[in-house]
């Protein structure tokens, strides 16, 4: 299904009127999005499920002030990223700094391995072993570039909704992709190579 | 680091992202293709990186929303009349 053009379809007055089957419509279309976003931010089919519904009761409540700067589907990433950064920051009080970082700070944008995986058969890559490892590693990113690399490389938002969803500029959306994206390479790596290693 | 003419491979990581995405200017663009095409070591971190993309994304396509969960969502929101709307 194309979101956009089903989010376009659906009466944004009729919304913020309250209108339950316009609403009907939203949810139909974009619940899976957010649930898989959420099942990714927090690696727990339970937490994701209650992501699910709180973005979709808030989105209810506030959508009679929705000012239509952002397309609807962003809207309720923004919401449903603010609701997983705010489960996060509560069972893990100690992470002080969860959605801002010093975007200045550069010193982990460096390749460190130079290993070139991608010589592997396709079948040996596409295991579900290996999506296992990819869903723990995502946990390993800061939440802050965990959510940019989600909304950017997962969910398939531009850099400039991205940046929106996430009430960042374009350069510091970059900034978390960039940290995010060579993270995950590292740690794939670090995965594929252990197994060429093996072969 | 490894240079060619006045474009290092630091150049390629600080522009990795506008690179990967298209997001250069034709000059920039060409220029950073042309050390990369010259430089083994770039190549493969552009060529892993593209695939840890790749692979992240197909993983969570195949994510779908489980039916008692829209059951559920459809439940808490007080849409089960429309559900089948």
């Amino acid at each position: 299904m194309n979101r956009d053009k089903y989010d376009e379809n659906i009466s944004l007055d009729a919304l913020r009127k309250g209108d339950k089957k316009a609403f009907a419509q939203l949810v139909k279309a974009n619940s899976e999005a957010i649930y898989r976003l959420a099942l990714r931010m927090l690696n727990d089919p339970q937490d994701a499920e209650d992501i699910l519904q709180e973005t979709f009761i808030k989105a209810f409540h506030y959508l009679p002030n929705f000012e239509g700067r952002s397309k609807l589907s962003t809207w309720l990433y923004r919401i449903a990223v603010n609701e997983s950064l705010m489960h996060i920051r509560k069972k893990k009080p100690q992470v002080t700094s969860i959605d801002e970082e010093n975007e200045t700070d550069q010193g982990d944008l460096v390749p460190k391995q130079i290993i070139d995986w991608c010589c592997l058969p396709e079948d040996s890559l596409l295991t579900s072993e290996t999506q296992e490892y990819i869903s723990k590693a995502v946990q390993d990113l800061s939440p802050a570039n965990r959510a940019a690399f989600l909304l950017r490389d997962i969910s398939g938002l531009s850099t400039r909704e991205a940046a929106q969803a996430l009430e960042i500029s374009e350069s510091a959306l970059k900034t978390r992709l960039s940290r995010a994206r060579l993270e995950m390479r590292e740690l794939l790596t670090s995965y594929f190579s252990e197994r060429m290693a093996a072969a | 680091m490894k240079k060619t003419k006045t474009i290092s491979c630091q150049d390629v990581i600080d522009h990795l992202c506008d690179y990967i995405d298209s997001n250069l200017d034709e000059a920039q663009y060409l220029a950073l293709k042309a050390h990369i095409a010259d430089c083994q070591n770039c190549q493969i971190v552009i060529n892993t990186l593209n695939k840890t993309i790749e692979l992240c994304k197909s993983g969570s396509d195949n994510i779908k929303l489980p039916d008692e969960v829209r059951k559920r969502l459809i439940a808490k929101l007080g849409l089960e009349k429309l559900r089948d709307q």
